[in-house]
């Protein structure tokens, strides 16, 4: 087992490597000038220049990179003589668009997409994974038809098109709710929840249809295994068989799915995000790309990425602990 | 979100059919159970109309006398602030499903003409998955060994990569670079879309595919194949490939209406295509300016973009239970 941890972690971290790698190349080395884009359309190229040599975009890539992994682990020191400016430890670079590090950026960013990722995960759980065992325990019925063929509607709506929808019906046409319009839940618990129920039930649509569909077919196949039948023959009752056999051993495949899930939209929402114009690091990104705003796009990236990365190993290693065969055939 | 491809073991005949129909490949006998399934063949030939209306377009466009491009101030209302003439999005005989807000432009023709540039790019990308994907999967399977584990790291990374972000960040350098390269603005988006959906497209279908040949090279008639002294060559291509077509099909009817419903998305969040030419999710995208005045012109492009999505995935899951027979609904 520690074997396996440690291998699992390891590739892990390489992975981690490989992605800031990538995605620093991808991002700096592709747009002819990343110093251009420090400032405006009405700059000269003195200041261009300075910026340059302030920013370390003169080192050679493979120098750059090294200098941005330094000041994510110890903090880094831009510019030199009297005109620097010091970036504290986790320095995911400095936004010269913007005139800030980009680390508080995204620090700020973050709670929002925490709670959207985090209200949307818990609703579609419940809805997707219980829908989807009703199905399963209702085949062959129009229950089950009617379930799947709601599932399949919603999971063929385009998110933002939903997103729309809501807002045109719910805000503008019947007036159910102020138009979104975010605080933080400690400055004003109920204009936040007004806020976040619609993004929150957007992506909960989209992703319950998913799990319906996944929850269901997961727990068809585990009711038709040979330990099933064996508890029904020592003659459980039919509840207990579901409850203490069925669901344990069907709704791990779930559990890895659903990890990965929310990490994925901790990394940010894009499109719910921008349809109800939400800060968080989903807006943070695309208000990036919109200016050219190289430091806080490959910082977005990477913070997605990281989360995918991490939500990975510690699915596995989970996977591992509940099912000993993963550890002893890897 | 991750995609639902669990996926038949290829190549198992189904034993449930009896005497009076041997001789059946597992090709007729899929087809046979898909068109049993009247959703499915609904759907089917829903997306084959689709099709042929979006590939006839400027046909139609000409009969009906209207076209993407031409501006109607006409049917604009200048005391409106240039909005749709009347009711229903400035619904019309000349207008059948409205006009646009400040140009007049026609919706129907941009709805048809949108049709052309989604499913070309969709179709086009899944095309270049498809092959990438399979032939990566074949080598990473069959080889093993380093070969294997550099491919399956590649895999981990880009699945890792917030490809939706990536797109957008990406766009507006390699779009630039391509139109270096000698391309216009329009065919350089297109291009574009299509390259970076098979870039970050393939790892899924490598990953499934290297899952099948494990167990494939396994079997006898591999087995038999490398006896005889057979090239690799001809083993992977002659001897595998042709038990890979099931979940290669599945992965494709799958993929594709993913592959719509994000490129309407980039559209969206503007990236994509370009004015004049018009496309689903950029229709979507500026309606949202005037979705509280002219709804139709947010429903139409949506519900255009629903329809086939729909479609694609009725017809997907339809022709995975026809391949597969174990997760069929009428089967077991």
């Amino acid at each position: 087992m520690t074997a396996y941890v440690i291998r699992r972690v390891l590739t892990g971290l390489l992975i981690l490597v490989l992605l800031s790698m990538l995605t620093f190349v991808l991002f700096n080395a592709l747009p002819a000038d990343p110093a251009a884009l420090t400032c405006g359309k009405n700059c000269t190229p003195q200041v261009i220049e300075a910026n340059r040599i302030r920013l370390g975009l003169d080192l050679p890539l493979w120098q750059q990179y090294i200098e941005f992994v330094k000041g994510l682990f110890a903090g880094r020191t831009y510019g030199s003589g009297t005109a620097t400016f010091a970036c504290a430890a986790p320095c995911l670079g400095y936004s010269f668009r913007r005139g800030e590090e980009v680390t508080p950026l995204i620090i700020n960013a973050l709670p929002t997409t925490m709670y959207l990722a985090v209200g949307a995960f818990v609703l579609w759980m419940i809805t997707g994974v219980l829908l989807g065992i009703y199905a399963a325990l209702r085949r062959g019925r129009w229950q089950e038809k009617v379930t799947l063929g709601g599932a399949l509607v919603g999971y063929s709506f385009p998110s933002f098109f939903i997103g729309l929808l809501l807002l045109f019906f719910v805000v503008i046409r019947w007036q159910l709710l102020p138009y979104p319009s975010y605080v933080p839940p400690t400055d004003n618990p109920v204009q936040f929840f007004q806020t976040m129920i619609l993004p929150w039930i957007t992506l909960a649509l989209i992703f319950a249809a998913f799990y319906i569909r996944l929850t269901r077919n997961q727990m068809l196949e585990t009711l038709s295994e040979d330990f099933i039948r064996t508890a029904r023959a020592k003659g459980l009752p039919e509840r207990t068989v579901i409850r203490k056999h069925g669901l344990r051993a069907g709704l791990t495949p779930i559990v890895t799915a659903a990890g990965l899930d929310l990490a994925g939209l901790l990394g940010g929402a894009i499109i719910v995000e921008s349809v109800f114009t939400l800060p968080g690091l989903g807006r943070l990104a695309v208000g990036a790309v919109v200016d050219s705003d190289l430091p806080v796009i490959v910082a977005t990236v990477l913070v997605a990425g990281s989360f995918i990365v991490i939500a990975n190993i510690i699915v596995d290693l989970l996977y591992a602990v509940i099912d000993p065969r993963v550890r002893l055939s890897a | 979100m991750s995609t639902d491809t669990t996926v038949p073991p290829a190549a198992a005949p189904p034993p449930s059919v009896s005497g009076a129909v041997t001789g059946l490949s597992l090709r007729q006998l899929a087809w046979r159970r898909l068109k049993r399934d009247k959703a499915a063949m609904f759907a089917m030939w829903l997306l084959v109309a689709i099709f042929l209306t979006a590939l006839l377009a400027p046909l139609i466009t000409n009969l009906l006398g209207v076209n993407p491009y031409d501006f109607d101030l006409t049917s604009l209302d200048p005391a409106q602030g240039s909005l749709p003439a009347g009711p229903w999005g400035g619904a019309s005989l000349d207008h059948p499903l409205g006009v646009e807000p400040l140009t007049g432009r026609d919706l129907l023709s941009r709805l048809l003409f949108g049709a052309r540039v989604s499913l070309f790019i969709a179709c086009t990308a899944v095309i270049m998955i498809a092959i990438i994907g399979t032939t990566i999967g074949i080598i990473a399977g069959y080889k093993g060994g380093w070969l294997d584990t550099v491919i399956g790291r590649t895999t981990d990374l880009l699945l890792a990569f917030p490809f939706i972000l990536a797109i957008l960040a990406l766009s507006p350098v390699l779009t630039q670079r391509l139109q270096a390269m000698g391309l216009s603005p329009e065919s350089s988006r297109v291009v574009y879309l299509v390259l970076v959906f098979a870039f970050f497209g393939w790892p899924y279908l490598a990953r499934l595919i290297r899952g099948q040949v494990l167990s494939l090279r396994e079997r006898e008639f591999v087995e038999a194949a490398v006896a005889n002294g057979a090239p690799t060559r001809r083993i992977l291509f002659r001897e595998v490939l042709p038990n890979l077509w099931a979940p290669i099909i599945v992965y494709v009817t799958i993929s594709l209406p993913t592959l719509i419903a994000t490129e309407a998305a980039l559209a969206y969040l503007g990236v994509g295509i370009v004015e004049p030419t018009p496309s689903w999710g950029k229709m979507l995208a500026d309606s949202v300016r005037y979705f509280a005045v002219v709804p139709t012109y947010l429903f139409i492009p949506g519900t255009a973009l629903f329809i086939v999505v729909y479609a694609f995935n009725v017809f997907g899951d339809a022709v995975r239970d026809a391949l597969d027979p174990r997760t069929g609904r009428n089967v077991r």
